[in-house]
C-alpha cells in the first residue's frame, strides 16, 4: 500500500470546510508561495540533519543518513522547523491509508467528513484512490483542499470519489503569480473553470495583501466574474503570523485591516459573486 | 462579631440573602437529626460533605412539580383555576413558582416550558405571544433570583421553544438555565442548530441526552438545578457527596482502597441519605400537609436520594502517585480505568443498598456527579471531570466523558469553551453535540470565551456581577458568590478553550 508524508492529521476543524472535519495535512507542496503560514510544510526533509542537534527533547536521530523523529519525546517547541533551511519538518508520519483511516476512525462519530490538505493534497493522488473510498464508505464526505496544480480534467478519478474541491486562487496575472507562488496561474484558472462547469468547486479562497490594491482588484474581479453563486467565495486576509521573514519584510508585518478586506468582498458581490465574505 | 450580625453587616448581602441566610444560621441550632461518631469523624476530615443542606431539613432538596396537572386542574390552595389563555397561563406559574420550595429556597424546575404553553402561544400573535413570554422571563430573572432555577424545552421544535431562544438570546440572562432535551429522532437539525447559536451566545441552552434520560426515568424526567435527573412529580430528597480524593488519604494502596475505605466512606454517606429521607418523610410536615403533595403535584414515592461524588480524578492519581494532573486521570489509561473502576463499585455498593422512601426506583438512591461548591479549590474537581488546566484536547475529553455519564442518572456533565469563530459556524458544533450524545455523553453544555454570562461549574453566572460583588456591590442573584468563589478557588472560568483548528492530545 502506498504511503503518504502526513504533517499532522486534527480532528476537529470549523475551518477547513463546512461542519466539524477532520483535516489531514500532508507533507510537500509544488507551489512556494511567499504568504504561506506553515512554510515548514512546503518540502520535504533533506535530511540534512541540522535540526537533530539543536533539539532540546532529544526527539530527533540521524540513522542511516536519514532524520528520524520520536513523536514520544518530542515537546512541540518547534525549534527544528524555525531552523530549518529547507522550508521542511522532520516531524512528519509516512502513513497508508490504512494507517491514517485508523487514526480518523476516531473522529467519524463527532464530524460530517474529512479534508485534505497540505502542502499540496494532489500531489499524493494515488494515496487519496485509496483512503478516500474507505470514509465514503463509512458515511461521511471528503474534500480536497488544493492549490489547483493539479490538473483534474486529465485524470477526474479522484473526483469520483470526493465530494468536492476548494480551490485558492491566489492571483490571475501571470507576472504577480510568478512572484507570489512562484508558479504560472494558466493550470488553477484551467481547474476554476473546469470545475465550476462540473459542479465540484465548493468554495474558491482569495488571500488579500495589505496595500495590493491592483493585484487584489484583478484577481477578484476575474474570480468574482466566474463562480456567481455557484459557491462560497472566501475573501482570506493576510496574517503574517507564522510567515517567514524575509517573506514577511516584502508583504508586510501586519494583517490585513478587516474593512480593506471587506471592500474586496463587496466588490465580489457587486459582481455577481453573492458568497463572498471575509474570514 | 457573632454570625448574624455579620450577616445583618454585610454590605454585599440583598435583604432576601440576608433573610435566607439567617434561616440557615436557625438552622443549624438544632440537632435532633443525630448521626454515628464515625459519620462525624469523615464529615470533619472532609472525606464527606453535606453541602450545608442544613440539619433539620423542612423539604427535600429538589422538588419537580408536575406543571401539567396544574394547567388541568389549578390549584385549590393557591386559589387559582385552569389557565385559559397565555397571559393567565404565565400568571398561574409565576404565582406557583413562589410556592415550590428548594434547597435553595427557588424553584429548581420551572417546568417544559415550551410543551406547556404552545397551546397558548398558538392562539395569540407572535408579537404578542414573545412580549408576554419577554415579561415572563424578566419576572423569572427578578424574582427567582438563583441561578438553579432551572427551565428544560424539546426534544420537538415549537413556536414557543423559538421564542425562548430569541428572547434568551435578546436578554441575556443568567436565570433561568435552560436545557434542550435532544433526541436525534425527534429534534431537528434546524431546531438543534438554533439552541447551539443560543448557547454560544448566552451559555444556554444546554443538551441532554433525552434517550438516555427516557431509558432510565421514562419520559416524564425533569433537568433541574445544574443539570440533574429527576422524576417529574417527585424529585431528590438530599444530596450528600463523597470527596473522593480525601476518601483515598488513608488507603495505603488501591486494593485497599477499593476494599475497606470506599466501602467504609459509601456506608456513611448511605447513612446520613437513610436518616434524613425517614425524617423528610416521617417527621417534618412537607409530605403531610403542603399542598404541593397535597394536591398531588408531587407524590413522596417519585422522590429519590442523591449519592453525589467529587474528585474522582485526583483520588485516582493520589492512588497512583501521580503529581501532575496531565498525566494523570482522564490522560492516561491507567488512572482513567482505575476510575472505571472505582466508580463500578460505588455503583454497585450503592445499587445494593435498600433506601427507604424510593418505591418508583426498586428502594435504590442514584448516583450523581456533583458539580463542584466554591470552598472546593482545586482539592476535588467536579464528579468525574479532568481537571481544569489539564484538560486534553476536545475529542479526548469527550471520549473520556462518554465512559463516566452512563454512571449518574441524577446528573453530571461537562462543560465546554469554544474561540469566537464558532459563532461563525454553529454547524460545526451540533456533529460534535450529536456524535458524543449519541456515544453515551449525558449533559453537553458549552459557552463562548468573551461571553458576559458563563457557566461556571454547572450554574450560569455574569461575569459583570461578579465584578460587582468585588466592588462590594450587592447582586440580585444569589449565586453570583458561589461563581466569585468557583472562579477564585477552583478557576472555573479558566478551562481550556477549542481553538479553529487543533491537534490531538494523543
Amino acid at each position: 500500500m502506498r504511503k503518504a508524508p502526513v504533517n499532522k492529521i486534527i480532528p476537529f476543524s470549523n475551518v477547513d470546510g463546512p461542519g466539524n472535519r477532520t483535516s489531514v495535512f500532508f507533507q510537500g507542496c509544488n507551489f512556494n508561495c511567499r504568504f504561506c503560514h506553515n512554510p515548514e510544510t512546503i518540502r520535504l526533509c533533506a535530511h540534512c540533519g541540522k535540526c537533530v542537534e539543536a533539539c532540546p527533547a532529544g526527539a530527533l536521530a540521524l540513522r542511516n543518513g536519514e532524520v528520524r523523529w520520536d513523536a514520544s519525546r518530542c515537546v512541540q517547541c518547534d525549534t527544528c522547523l524555525k531552523l530549518c533551511p529547507h522550508s521542511a519538518s522532520p516531524r512528519i508520519r509516512w502513513m497508508d491509508a490504512d494507517e491514517v483511516f485508523a487514526e480518523i476512525s476516531r473522529t467519524l462519530p463527532y464530524i460530517g467528513g474529512v479534508t485534505v490538505s497540505g502542502g499540496e493534497c494532489t500531489l499524493q493522488m494515488d494515496f487519496l484512490l485509496e483512503l478516500f473510498p474507505r470514509i465514503r464508505a463509512a458515511g461521511k464526505t471528503c474534500l480536497l483542499d488544493s492549490n489547483g496544480s493539479f490538473d483534474f480534467e486529465s485524470d477526474p478519478r479522484v473526483l469520483d470519489c470526493c465530494d468536492g474541491v476548494m480551490l485558492d486562487v491566489k492571483a490571475v496575472n501571470p507576472e504577480w503569480s510568478r512572484f507570489l507562488l512562484g508558479a504560472d496561474p494558466a493550470p488553477v484558472l484551467k481547474n476554476l473553470d473546469f470545475l465550476l462547469r462540473t459542479n465540484w468547486l465548493q468554495e474558491v479562497r482569495t488571500v488579500i495583501l495589505p496595500g495590493r490594491d491592483a493585484e487584489n482588484e484583478e484577481t477578484v474581479r476575474y474570480v468574482s466574474g466566474r463562480i456567481g453563486n455557484a459557491c462560497d467565495y472566501k475573501i482570506i486576509r493576510y496574517r503574517p503570523f507564522g510567515v517567514r521573514e524575509e517573506q514577511q519584510k516584502l508583504l508586510g508585518e501586519e494583517e490585513t485591516p478587516p474593512e480593506y478586506a471587506e471592500r474586496f468582498a463587496s466588490l465580489a458581490r457587486s459582481l455577481g459573486a453573492e458568497r463572498a465574505f471575509v474570514v | 462579631m457573632s454570625d448574624a450580625l455579620s450577616i445583618i453587616q454585610d454590605p454585599t448581602l440583598t435583604y432576601r440573602q440576608e433573610l435566607v441566610s439567617l434561616a440557615r444560621l436557625g438552622e443549624a441550632q438544632d440537632h435532633t437529626l443525630r448521626y454515628s461518631d464515625a459519620y462525624y469523624a469523615a464529615k470533619k476530615e472532609g472525606a464527606l460533605c453535606d453541602l450545608n443542606e442544613g440539619p433539620m431539613p423542612y423539604r427535600p432538596r429538589y422538588v419537580c412539580p408536575d406543571y401539567r396537572l396544574l394547567f388541568e386542574k389549578g390549584c385549590g390552595f393557591l386559589e387559582l383555576d385552569p389557565p385559559k389563555d397565555l397571559l393567565e397561563a404565565l400568571n398561574v406559574l409565576e404565582i406557583f413558582y413562589c410556592h415550590v420550595p428548594s434547597i435553595t429556597t427557588y424553584p429548581v424546575y420551572l417546568g417544559d416550558l415550551d410543551k406547556l404553553l404552545e397551546p397558548f402561544v398558538l392562539r395569540e400573535d407572535r408579537e404578542f405571544a414573545k412580549k408576554a413570554l419577554r415579561l415572563f422571563l424578566r419576572n423569572i430573572d427578578r424574582v427567582q433570583t438563583d441561578s438553579f432555577v432551572h427551565a428544560d424545552i424539546g426534544p420537538e421544535d415549537s413556536v414557543t421553544g423559538r421564542l425562548l431562544l430569541e428572547l434568551t438570546e435578546e436578554m441575556q440572562l443568567a436565570i433561568p438555565n435552560l436545557t434542550l432535551r435532544y433526541d436525534p429522532e425527534k429534534t431537528s437539525d434546524s431546531f438543534a442548530l438554533a439552541c447551539v447559536r443560543c448557547m454560544l451566545k448566552t451559555a444556554k441552552p444546554s443538551f441532554a441526552n433525552h434517550r438516555m434520560f427516557v431509558r432510565e426515568w421514562g419520559e416524564d424526567y425533569a433537568i433541574a438545578s445544574c443539570y440533574n435527573g429527576l422524576k417529574i412529580a417527585g424529585g431528590g430528597y438530599t444530596l450528600p457527596r463523597m470527596r473522593l480524593y480525601e476518601c483515598s488519604l488513608h488507603s495505603g494502596s488501591v486494593e485497599e482502597f477499593l476494599s475497606r475505605d470506599l466501602p467504609h466512606y459509601v456506608d456513611l454517606q448511605l447513612e446520613y441519605m437513610d436518616k434524613r429521607v425517614r425524617f423528610i418523610v416521617e417527621e417534618s410536615t412537607f409530605f403531610k400537609t403542603n399542598f404541593l403533595s397535597a394536591e398531588g403535584f408531587v407524590k413522596q414515592e417519585n422522590f429519590t436520594g442523591m449519592f453525589g461524588v467529587v474528585g474522582l480524578a485526583e483520588c485516582c492519581n493520589h492512588l497512583l502517585h501521580i503529581s501532575d494532573p496531565k498525566k494523570g486521570f482522564g490522560l492516561n489509561p491507567e488512572a482513567t480505568a482505575l476510575g472505571r473502576r472505582i466508580m463500578d463499585e460505588i455503583d454497585r455498593l450503592v445499587a445494593s443498598h435498600e433506601a427507604p422512601y424510593c418505591e418508583a426506583f426498586g428502594h435504590r438512591y442514584r448516583l450523581h456527579a456533583q458539580v463542584g461548591i466554591d470552598t472546593d479549590g482545586m482539592d476535588d474537581s467536579p464528579g468525574t471531570r479532568i481537571p481544569i488546566g489539564a484538560e486534553p484536547a476536545m475529542l479526548d475529553q469527550l471520549e473520556v466523558n462518554e465512559q463516566f455519564h452512563p454512571y449518574f442518572p441524577t446528573g453530571t456533565g461537562d462543560i465546554f469553551k469554544f474561540e469566537e469563530t464558532y459563532l461563525k459556524t454553529p454547524e460545526a458544533v451540533l456533529p460534535i453535540i450529536k456524535g458524543s450524545l449519541s456515544r453515551g455523553l449525558r449533559y453537553f453544555s458549552g459557552y463562548l470565551e468573551n461571553n458576559d454570562v458563563v457557566r461556571v461549574t454547572g450554574y450560569l453566572v455574569k461575569k459583570s456581577e461578579i465584578e460587582k460583588l468585588r466592588q462590594k456591590k450587592q447582586s440580585l442573584n444569589q449565586v453570583t458568590l458561589f461563581g466569585m468563589g468557583a472562579q477564585d478557588g477552583g478557576h472555573a472560568l479558566d478551562r481550556r478553550v477549542q481553538h479553529h483548528e487543533e491537534s490531538a492530545g494523543k
